[in-house]
This record gives C-alpha cells, sequence and structure tokens, in this order.
C-alpha cells in the first residue's frame, strides 16, 4: 500500500515538474520583477525597490498610445464579432440546404496561420507604387479618394485592424452559438408557433434567453482574447508597431523584453501586470453583468 | 381570406430565406476571399502582377515559378521542417506528460490529491503574457535560445487538456479496473491496454487542437530565436516580409503564405468534425 501511493505522485511527477518551473514560479517572479526599479538585463543591475516601473510605464507615451490602441479594439471588434456571429449563427440554424457547407467554409480563419493570412489582407488594402491596392479601386469604383490603410493615417490603420481581429475571432463565436441555438429544445419553438408569435419574439423570447449563458461566455473570453491583441497587429503591420503607432499592451511588454527597445524585464512585468489588472476588472464586471442578466 | 394569409406568410417565408442566404453568402465570401487573393496571387508571375494597376481577377499565364522561389530565395522548407519537428516533439511530450498526469487524477488514489487537482486547476487562471517574461530570461539562463529544447519545454504541459482528459478517464467504469487488479494487470499495463485505446477520440482531439496551437505559434517562437535556422513558419512569414524577397515580390510571398496554410488545411479537411468538436470543447482564441 505504501508503494503505491508513492506512484500516484510519480504519475503526476512531469506535468508538476514543468508547471513549477514554467508557470508558478514565473508567477511570483513577474512580481519580483516588476519591484526591482530599472532593472537591466544586459547588466543584471537594478538600483533599488519601489513602484518606479509602474510609473514608468505609466508615463511612457508608447504605453499610453497602447493602451488606447487596444481599448479602440476592443470596443470595436467585441461587439461587433459577437453580434455578426449571432446574425449569422441565427440564420444557419435557420437553413437545412447548404448549412454544412456554410459551417465548414466560416470554420476555415480558425485553422489558417493568422501571421500568414494577415499578409494578404496588407496586400488587399496596402497602397503601393504600383497599384492603389484592390480595396482602393472599389472605393475609387464608388468615387472615393484613395487611402493608405497600411502606412496611412491612424483611423485607416485601426479600421484594417478591427476588420482582420472579427475575420480571425468569427469561427469560433459562430461555432459556439450555433451549436447553443441547434441545442434549445424544439418544444419551445413548437408552442411558440402554435400561438402564432412572431420570428422576432420568438428570437428575443426564447432562442436569446436561451443561449445567453453561451453568449456571455463568448463576451467574456472576447474581452479577454481583445485586450490580449498583438500578433494579428504585427500580421498586418509588421513586427515595429511601436513606429507604426498601433502597438497593443501586450506587444509593449514583448518589446520592453525583446528586441531593439528591448532588455527590460522589470518594465515589462510592470506593464503585463498592469494589463492583467485591467482584464480583471472588465472580466469582473461582466461577470457581475451576466449575473443579472442570464437566463439560468 | 385563409388562403391570402396563407400566400402572405408563405411570401414572406420565402423573403426570409433569401435575405437569410444572402446574408450567409456574403459572410462566405468574406472568409474565402483571401484564400482565393492568396493563390491567384501566387500563379501570376512578378512582371503580370506589377503590371497589373487594377488586379485581373484571373491568371492570364499561371506560373509555378513563385513556388520555386519561396523554396529557393527563402528558407521556406527550413521553416516548414523546423515548425514540423517543433509540432511532433512538443505534441508527443505533452501527450505523454497530460495523459500520465490525468490518469493518475482520474484512476489512482493517493493523499493530497484533491487539494492537489485543485491546486492544478487554479492554475488554468495564469495568462500567458504573465509568465512569459520569466520563462523568457530562465530558457536565456540556461543558453536554451536558438534550441529545440527552449522551444519545446515551456508548452510541454496544460492544465487544460489534463482536465479534459480526467474527465474522460474518469467515466471508464471503476470495475474494469478493479477486474484487471485481481488479473495483476499492473496501474500501466491498465492504462496503456484498456484506458488509452477507450479514450482515443479524447486523445486525439486533444492532439489536433495542439497541432494547430503550434503549428500557428508566433510569440514564443519569436522571443526564442533569432538564427533562421531555428525560425517556425510564423517567425519565417514576418522575416519574408521583412527582407525576404526583395523589392516587394508579392507574388512569390503569397506563394509562401499558400504553403505555411496548406499543411493546417488539409489536417482541417480531414478531421472536421474531429476539430470542430474539440475546438467547441476546448478551444480558445476568440
Amino acid at each position: 500500500m505504501e508503494k503505491d501511493q508513492y506512484k500516484g505522485w510519480l504519475y503526476l511527477l512531469p506535468a508538476a515538474l514543468f508547471l513549477a518551473v514554467f508557470l508558478v514560479y514565473p508567477l511570483v517572479d513577474v512580481f519580483v520583477y516588476s519591484t526591482e526599479e530599472g532593472y537591466n538585463f544586459a547588466s543584471q543591475t537594478s538600483f533599488g525597490t519601489g513602484l518606479y516601473n509602474f510609473s514608468y510605464v505609466l508615463h511612457d507615451p508608447y504605453f499610453l498610445q497602447a493602451v488606447k490602441n487596444t481599448f479602440i479594439m476592443v470596443v470595436i471588434t467585441v461587439p461587433l464579432s459577437t453580434g455578426i456571429a449571432l446574425l449569422i449563427s441565427v440564420g444557419l440554424c435557420s437553413i437545412e440546404p447548404l448549412r454544412k457547407l456554410f459551417q465548414t467554409v466560416y470554420f476555415l480563419p480558425y485553422v489558417t496561420n493568422t501571421l500568414a493570412v494577415g499578409l494578404v489582407f496588407m496586400v488587399l488594402f496596402k497602397k503601393t507604387a504600383y497599384s492603389d491596392g484592390l480595396v482602393n479601386l472599389l472605393i475609387n469604383a464608388f468615387g472615393g479618394e484613395s487611402v493608405d490603410f497600411i502606412d496611412g493615417p491612424h483611423a485607416a490603420k485601426m479600421f484594417v485592424m478591427c476588420l482582420y481581429i472579427i475575420w480571425v475571432v468569427m469561427p469560433f463565436k459562430i461555432l459556439l452559438l450555433t451549436s447553443a441555438i441547434s441545442s434549445v429544445n424544439p418544444n419551445y419553438y413548437n408552442a411558440a408557433r402554435v400561438d402564432g408569435t412572431s420570428p422576432f419574439r420568438i428570437f428575443y423570447k426564447i432562442t436569446l434567453p436561451m443561449i445567453s449563458p453561451t453568449l456571455f461566455y463568448l463576451i467574456i473570453t472576447g474581452f479577454i482574447g481583445a485586450f490580449k491583441e498583438y500578433s494579428n497587429a504585427v500580421a498586418l503591420f509588421g513586427t515595429d508597431l511601436n513606429a507604426a503607432g498601433m502597438n497593443t499592451i501586450v506587444g509593449y511588454v514583448y518589446d520592453m523584453l525583446y528586441g531593439d527597445s528591448g532588455g527590460y524585464p522589470s518594465y515589462a512585468s510592470a506593464a503585463a501586470i498592469i494589463l492583467f489588472t485591467i482584464v480583471l476588472t472588465i472580466t469582473y464586471l461582466n461577470l457581475t453583468i451576466s449575473k443579472k442578466h442570464t437566463y439560468y | 381570406m385563409e388562403n391570402t394569409l396563407e400566400k402572405n406568410h408563405k411570401a414572406s417565408a420565402a423573403v426570409r430565406k433569401i435575405i437569410t442566404y444572402t446574408g450567409l453568402a456574403v459572410w462566405a465570401l468574406m472568409v474565402l476571399f483571401p484564400f482565393y487573393w492568396m493563390i491567384l496571387t501566387s500563379v501570376k508571375s512578378y512582371g503580370e502582377y506589377n503590371s497589373e494597376y487594377v488586379p485581373k481577377f484571373y491568371a492570364a499565364s499561371p506560373t509555378m515559378q513563385n513556388y520555386l522561389d519561396a523554396f529557393s530565395t527563402v528558407p521556406l522548407g527550413r521553416y516548414l521542417l523546423n515548425t514540423l519537428v517543433f509540432t511532433v516533439i512538443t505534441t508527443a511530450i505533452m501527450l505523454v506528460v497530460v495523459t500520465l498526469a490525468a490518469y493518475g487524477f482520474a484512476r489512482l488514489s493517493f493523499p493530497g490529491k484533491d487539494l492537489v487537482f485543485t491546486c492544478f486547476l487554479a492554475l488554468m487562471m495564469i495568462p500567458n503574457e504573465l509568465v512569459v517574461i520569466t520563462n523568457f530570461v530562465t530558457i536565456t539562463n540556461f543558453h536554451l535560445r536558438n534550441s529545440f529544447t527552449g522551444l519545446i519545454l515551456p508548452s510541454v504541459t496544460s492544465v487544460f487538456y489534463i482536465y479534459l482528459l480526467k474527465e474522460s478517464f474518469s467515466q471508464v467504469p471503476d470495475a474494469l479496473y478493479y477486474a484487471a487488479k485481481v488479473d495483476g494487470t499492473s496501474d500501466l499495463r491498465y492504462l496503456w491496454k484498456v484506458m488509452i485505446p477507450i479514450c482515443r477520440p479524447t486523445l486525439i482531439t486533444v492532439g489536433i487542437l495542439k497541432v494547430i496551437e503550434c503549428w500557428n505559434s508566433y510569440i514564443w517562437p519569436r522571443l526564442i530565436t533569432d538564427e533562421q535556422a531555428y525560425f517556425l513558419v510564423s517567425n519565417g512569414i514576418q522575416e519574408i516580409r521583412e527582407n525576404g524577397f526583395g523589392r516587394e515580390n508579392i507574388p512569390a510571398m503569397m506563394a509562401a503564405v499558400v504553403v505555411i496554410s496548406v499543411p493546417l488545411l488539409v489536417l482541417f479537411l480531414c478531421f472536421r468534425e474531429k476539430i470542430m468538436a474539440g475546438v467547441s470543447r476546448g478551444g480558445t482564441k476568440g
């Protein structure tokens, strides 16, 4: 029996070891780093302990720009992508022929390398010496002026950015919403039909309340995901996001850690902790609101 | 009266159908268009592409030259091979680690098990962005940058997959375990001969999800590698974009994009049901 007890732990050992070294220790360490003032990775020196790192980060114009960008992305992409996904899922569940085909097509962005497909978006929107790009030609056709969406004004870049983010996050939302909608008990619909309820009312009074847990789950994960946006921005605008004015908070963390502006893990840690304070607050608010409005 | 009502109803149903299909088709087009455009551009020659001020929706003289360029001018083959090695090894090690842990939690009993399991679950809440900073420093201090070991080590465990597998293992009836015990089967042998075959669907799902994650991973590989010899496809394509084919050879770049995208698309079309079911159970990215 004694031997058996050890054996149970033995099975957990590899996982526990990896988790301790690469998850638990770093979590503690990040707080230590964040209080070591001005820690320089190259010289391994810091000049004291305190909250200077946080104040440095909060006064860094690049960080403020990153925060602004991230908030714009969150505010635009989360409601839009969730709303469109809901519309599409309701549409999908109301048809029979071609449904499988549509579902398969809609899922494709999930299995693509977002760094690679981002380049296609860049090509479609970029203004070059040879051509204004397909999207600009479309705008011209409707009588508009060409805009450089990749190296041009901030609003134009933000537009492509949000469009691409929505394109990337849609598959997951559509998948979850369609399975939620199709698992609603058909008896409710039949009862409503007997009563002659209008389709809009059916959606508002039956479908929406029944899928509200999934919807809130998607909104919460959507917020978290959007706050951690980074690689989609790299896909469109390259690795020097500060120069493009399109950096995100996570991007700022990595830039502080590595690359031409890197070598400052303590600033990176402070920025990461600020990010997660924001995310935790938003998630807490979301959970509070969803408790009030979820049907179950 | 009755008749017109029914007619009206039928007409409005038809209109609704048309609107629904149009809306669905528009989004399908939005999804497919970038794929169409990358394939189209990749078969246009450099001269043809740059001479079209208004890009054509077909290639006048399709060429495979861009694909040859993609493999010869930049080390795309190297990137693909690296990614394949990284993906296979990471997924394999992860499956072993995760299976052992899940089995420990599901079948074996030892003191403190529940407490440890709760702690494991709590670890799920730790965001990657917080721990990556120290992991970067750890790997650098171990001199493991620009090595497969450094790339692979931090991503071989996943609490979430342990949880998924544990749930699956727990559904296997206890009676089988006791029967095997009476027969003198060892725990490890029982895991291998009974549990794994029964829970194969979950294992495959976990494996596929991990493969997708590995193939698309960008941030960690970028932090940990700066020698091209160790670049994965995501970093490779970034490198190609920034100083790849020179003079903005968009068609060759698109050929590289196609080559990078194809493996996962093929995997998806082969395991469509499995992947979609798996993602709805355990996917993120949204």
